[in-house]
């Protein structure tokens, strides 16, 4: 199964980049995507840049709105995620409890629906 | 004289019984067989219609557990069978019907899968509601109405949160599997916990008709029992059972006839049962000479000393002060604390503790069983003013009837 572990960490208390705290975490991320692959689970994994780039489009009626900002405002914002392959929950809870945010911020995850094909 | 068999109704009910009994055995194993919880409880409950029809011409069989399992097994390859997508199935059936591990109904012996059932049902990934009600229906064998009457809500709410529960076991990829070593203790808690949750319900009697009540502490009893079968070697399995057998033991002398409750203080101690507090007792002893300690042995232990006290009097609080102050540094929660100043009130005194009581207020706030404390504190320091102050604060924060009516009566015994 595919699971999708989603970071949320309040970015306003994120470490800055070019701070020590910020290339401690770097190398953080670093160590536990290598445990992902040399495990075999990893499937994809991206940081996402900040919050204040996001852009959200709603179409109703026909007129397409395209708003600045995120679609909510909350404490916590989406950061990240991996995908990985396991073959279950427990597994794939193994593994979000290896990424870093988890120490200061919130891991959801999900299965990935499994569309047959055909 | 008719015999039993010939009169249809005490038959369904046997079977009903044996069913009930069985159900967790017969059901954890069909889903290791088949590999789809919906399933195996659908060709369990076929199964379970045929035999109401079979066994009543027939007469029970030799084994009726292999005899039911045996039937389900077929039952759930008629169900693939009937399914429209049965080409995708065509592998299951083969799969199945090759299957011949399964002993002749005589010599029953399918592994007892139920430790599986109860880690899937206990997840921590699914909320504690949502086990309670798994756990009794897949390993308890309760209907849904049933479990709905038990916890007071409609039958479709419950229908719901199983539902809600199964989809999300099977669509999350909830294993079924005993847990691994790391995190089997983490797990376990979560096991017992949901154990210890069905018996409160069933034990604090906050509402409800009394047998559905009792009904409840019985099962979290018979289920503890057999996760103490299935993993006898854990401490705090032997604790957990110990300590509901305790508590159980001192049900009936617990309220009077009115329905009252009565407090610890009050009850006529030879009401307890002796023999389920010896079993008690033996347990705890066993547990705690394992040498890891956990909460639950804790609380055993106390609820142990208290069933050892001959009188309220003769109570050992010394020794329950100081199980206090460990099952705090286990749970630090405010019952907890506010326990551990009732225990020191009995060493000193009341006045003498009420100073460290009110120290707490603040972490308190609105907090029922802190104002009953506090009131009981002031009356047996002699100051009834303020003990009527505490009591009438207590019973307006109370939300339930049977705690207030005994607030109540407590109040009305100071002011006459």
């Amino acid at each position: 199964m595919k699971y999708i572990a989603l970071i949320y960490s309040n970015e306003a208390k994120d470490p800055t980049p070019g701070s020590d705290e910020f290339s401690a975490m770097i190398t953080q991320y670093q160590s536990a995507t290598n445990t992902f692959i040399n495990d075999g689970v990893m499937v994809a994994g991206d940081p996402l840049e900040s919050v204040n780039t996001a852009t959200t489009l709603r179409s109703r009626n026909g007129n397409l709105d395209t708003i600045d900002g995120p679609f909510a405002e909350t404490k916590e914002q989406l950061g990240g995620y991996y995908i990985f392959e396991c073959d279950n929950l427990d597994d794939a809870l193994k593994y979000a409890a290896m990424i870093p945010s988890v120490k200061h911020g919130s891991i959801e995850v999900r299965p990935i629906m499994n569309i047959p094909e055909g | 004289m008719p015999s039993p068999s010939s009169t249809p109704i005490y038959f369904e009910v046997a079977i009903q019984k044996i069913v009930r009994e069985e159900w967790g055995y017969l059901v954890s194993s069909l889903i290791s067989l088949l590999r789809d919880l919906n399933l195996a409880e659908d060709a369990l409950q076929d199964a379970v219609e045929a035999a109401l029809l079979n066994w009543k011409k027939d007469g029970l069989p030799k084994s009726p557990k292999g005899w039911l399992l045996k039937t389900a097994k077929r039952k759930a390859i008629d169900r693939i069978r009937r399914d429209k997508n049965f080409a995708s199935k065509a592998n299951d059936i083969k799969l199945l019907s090759e299957q011949n591990n399964l002993p002749k109904e005589s010599e029953f012996a399918v592994p007892d899968e139920r430790l599986r059932l109860i880690f899937t049902c206990c997840h921590p990934a699914l909320d504690h509601k949502i086990s309670v009600a798994l756990t009794l229906q897949l390993l308890g064998g309760l209907s849904t109405a049933e479990i709905a009457r038990a916890f007071l809500v409609k039958t479709e709410t419950m229908a719901q949160r199983l539902v809600r529960g199964k989809r999300k076991i099977k669509q999350s990829g909830i294993p079924y599997i005993v847990p691994e070593k790391e995190i089997f203790a983490e797990r376990l808690d979560a096991v017992l916990s949901v154990l210890y949750l069905i018996f409160n319900e069933g034990y604090s009697a906050t509402s409800g008709r009394k047998h559905i009540r009792i009904e409840l502490c019985q099962e979290a009893l018979r289920l503890s029992n057999i996760l103490y079968k299935l993993c006898p070697e854990e401490p705090e399995v032997k604790a957990l059972l110990s300590l509901m057998l305790l508590h159980d033991a001192r049900r009936i002398a617990r309220f009077n006839n009115k329905g009252d409750f009565i407090s610890l203080e009050e009850q006529d101690r030879s009401l307890w049962v002796r023999p389920q507090i010896e079993a008690g007792l033996s347990l705890i002893e066993e547990a705690l000479k394992m040498g890891e300690i956990g909460g639950y042995q804790v609380q055993a232990a106390i609820s142990a000393i208290h069933s050892e006290a001959k009188t309220f009097n003769q109570t050992n609080w010394h020794e329950i002060a100081l199980l206090y102050d460990e099952l705090y540094k286990i749970n630090a929660t405010p019952v907890v604390q506010l326990n551990r100043l009732v225990a020191k009130s009995y060493i000193t005194s009341a006045r003498e503790t009420l100073d460290a009581l009110n120290m707490l207020k603040p972490t308190f706030k609105d907090y029922q069983p802190f104002y009953a404390v506090q009131a009981d504190f002031f009356k047996r320091s002699g100051d009834l003013k303020a003990a009527k102050k505490s009591y009438l604060r207590a019973i307006k924060l109370s939300g339930n009837t049977k705690e207030k009516e005994f607030l109540e009566r407590s109040l009305n015994k100071i002011l006459t």
